[in-house]
């Protein structure tokens, strides 16, 4: 007796979608559904990795010890960071492309300052900073000043440039050595904690509280919401963009930071395709590519999410090249999850309007 | 309204202004007066220069010649951040409003209360105070949203609206100037808005409405001004007698008399 159930059940789904008028009390009842699936849609991400954990806990229980949550841990830090960044740059409905070039320049100027010019740690560890943070404001500046149609372009111009003088200045060759401290940030411990994961959280930390408390995240949040409105009630849109390019930058240059302290060396390929990665964890974890939505804690776990994958399936032991399959499925999944949330915002806006 | 030592003075006052896109005379030579407490509704057909009119009291254009006073004193707004700062505000059918963010964040955007004051927009904002605030401001206008909270793309028309309007009347300290605030929506949400027009001059709040429904303007308005082409064709006490008279003057141009 499974049919006759299921007809009933989509029977009154079809009178709570489609009744209107004097039924007000069904009305209130659908738009209540309909609040509580948009919940459910919206702590996707973390409901996704909670899952993803679990089901890879299950198959192969190697997958929940300390040592390989660590590597997960260690392997996700750099897209994390990347992520952050990426996450600040999609909220406004643009895209950085250049951030695998950041990490590779500033892992490249980072090994000169170090190797050939003697500079101290902590020099070394600015220069590398200061790299994402120009490059970032070039970045900013070109889009914006120069009233580039979407960033898209002035990203994928700089992500040549970049990558360019990274590869001149080394010759397309690695320079091994990096300063102790940097060392540490890439690949120390602290306790059982890996350096460079407590960096991130720590960004995270700082990106999640300017987003969400700072009047700066709020223009942020405005202006991939509509940019147009935005400046009509006189946010000054021009400058919230190239302070997000610069953050985006820094945050690369934090990711570049973990890479050469890991590898202990500065070289040209770093970081490549770490852009790719980063808009995959930031989609997967539930921003809006339209801009607008989305927060820097689930920008993190789409960054996780991916990390978790690539190492779970891994460890199971399928085939290795199956995680590219498997992360583009993600990313579609969680673009679906986007276009649904919308959906039911535009029928619980209807609800709204019938009751009104 | 208050009776003041005096005759009472207007909030605008608006004498002679023209303004000129190429050789198309937008405005010609529009003079009127919005006292304290009234609503004024600005009518005409397309073309009749009513957009021209408050993009230029709202500081989006400047006028060619003529002479805006606001309290008796002549103002020129090179920007609408300007007109705002004069207690002049506009709600656009665009509305700007973002419905991504609460209604509580889309009352405050641009003008948010953080602290520390020195440090911009790298302050921290006074969430609650804000949220108290729109609360506030939301129940003296009789403005029932279902949340302060949840992003304002759930809420209908006729809410997103009345968020606009109240966000508007909230910082307008003298004049709100609403473009066809009901033309989006449907009956029982143009009610509403409608209701939320006529309690703003209790509020101290003047209005200047712009409306193609003429129902609307009876129900809600105290004075007509009418355009056409650019002119004033006629300024009218709306009351039921001088209905046909109005929109005689809207389609004809004729003043049917009284």
């Amino acid at each position: 007796m499974v049919r006759p159930r299921k007809n009933h059940e989509e029977a009154t789904m079809n009178s709570r979608v489609t009744t209107a008028g004097p039924l007000g009390t069904r009305l209130r009842e659908s738009s209540a559904a309909l609040r509580v699936v948009l919940r459910v849609v919206n702590a996707g991400p973390p409901l996704i990795l909670v899952i993803l954990v679990i089901v890879f806990g299950l198959i192969e229980p190697i997958f929940v010890t300390q040592r390989n949550i660590q590597s997960v841990a260690i392997q996700s830090s750099l897209i994390g960071a990347v992520s952050l960044g990426m996450f600040l740059v999609i909220l406004t409905g643009g895209i950085d492309l250049s951030v695998g070039s950041v990490i590779a320049l500033s892992t490249v100027l980072g090994a000169v300052a170090f190797t050939d010019l003697g500079w101290s740690p902590v020099a070394v560890v600015a220069v590398i900073l200061a790299t994402g943070v120009v490059i970032g404001a070039l970045n900013g500046a070109i889009y914006v000043k120069g009233r580039i149609p979407h960033s898209f372009i002035s990203t994928l111009a700089m992500m040549g440039i970049a990558h360019g003088v990274a590869l001149i200045i080394s010759d397309g060759l690695p320079s091994p050595g990096m300063p102790d401290i940097v060392q540490t940030l890439g690949g120390g411990y602290i306790g059982p904690f890996p350096v460079p994961a407590l960096v991130v959280l720590v960004l995270a930390g700082i990106i999640w509280f300017a987003t969400s408390r700072l009047v700066w995240g709020q223009w942020v949040y405005a202006v991939g919401g509509n940019a147009e409105a935005a400046r009509e009630v006189g946010i000054p849109v021009d400058r919230v963009l190239i302070s997000v390019y610069v953050a985006c930058g820094a945050c690369a240059a934090v990711a570049g930071l973990i890479m050469a302290g890991r590898t202990n060396s500065g070289f040209p390929m770093a970081g490549n395709l770490a852009e790719m990665d980063a808009i995959a964890g930031v989609i997967i974890g539930g921003v809006s590519f339209l801009g607008g939505r989305g927060t820097a804690v689930n920008a993190v776990i789409g960054a996780v999410i991916v990390g978790v994958i690539r190492n779970g399936l891994n460890i199971v032991g399928v085939n290795t090249f199956l995680q590219y399959v498997a992360v583009g499925c993600i990313i579609i999944m969680a673009v679906e999850i986007d276009v649904l949330r919308s959906n039911i915002e535009s029928r619980l806006r209807a609800a709204e309007g019938r009751r009104a | 309204m208050n009776a003041g030592a005096g005759p009472e003075a207007p909030v605008l006052e608006v004498r002679g202004v023209s303004k000129q896109f190429g050789a198309v005379t937008a405005l010609d030579d529009v003079s009127f007066a919005v006292m304290p407490g009234e609503i004024l509704a600005l009518l005409g057909d397309n073309g009749a220069g009513k957009t021209t009119l408050i993009k230029g009291l709202s500081g989006l254009y400047r006028f060619d010649r003529g002479e805006v006073l606001i309290d008796g004193k002549s103002v020129h707004f090179s920007s609408p951040l300007e007109a705002r700062a004069a207690g002049i505000e506009t709600v656009y059918q665009t509305l700007a409003v973002f419905d991504n963010l609460s209604p509580t964040a889309n009352f405050f955007i641009g003008r948010e209360e953080a602290l520390p004051r020195w440090l911009g927009a790298f302050g921290v904002l006074r969430r609650r105070h804000m949220l108290a605030t729109t609360q506030a401001q939301l129940a003296s206008l009789e403005v029932h949203v279902p949340s302060l909270t949840a992003p304002l793309g759930v809420m209908s028309g006729g809410q997103r609206q009345a968020i606009a309007c109240a966000r508007s009347v909230t910082f307008a300290g003298k004049l709100l100037i609403l473009d066809e605030p009901t033309a989006s929506l449907g009956v029982r949400e143009s009610a509403n808005v409608l209701r939320l027009v006529r309690r703003l001059p209790a509020v101290g709040v003047s209005v200047i409405l712009i409306s193609h429904n003429i129902d609307e303007v009876m129900l809600v308005a105290d004075r007509a001004l009418v355009l056409r082409q650019g002119r004033t064709v006629g300024q009218v006490d709306v009351s039921a007698d001088n209905r046909g008279r109005i929109v005689s003057l809207i389609v004809s141009g004729q003043d049917a008399g009284p």
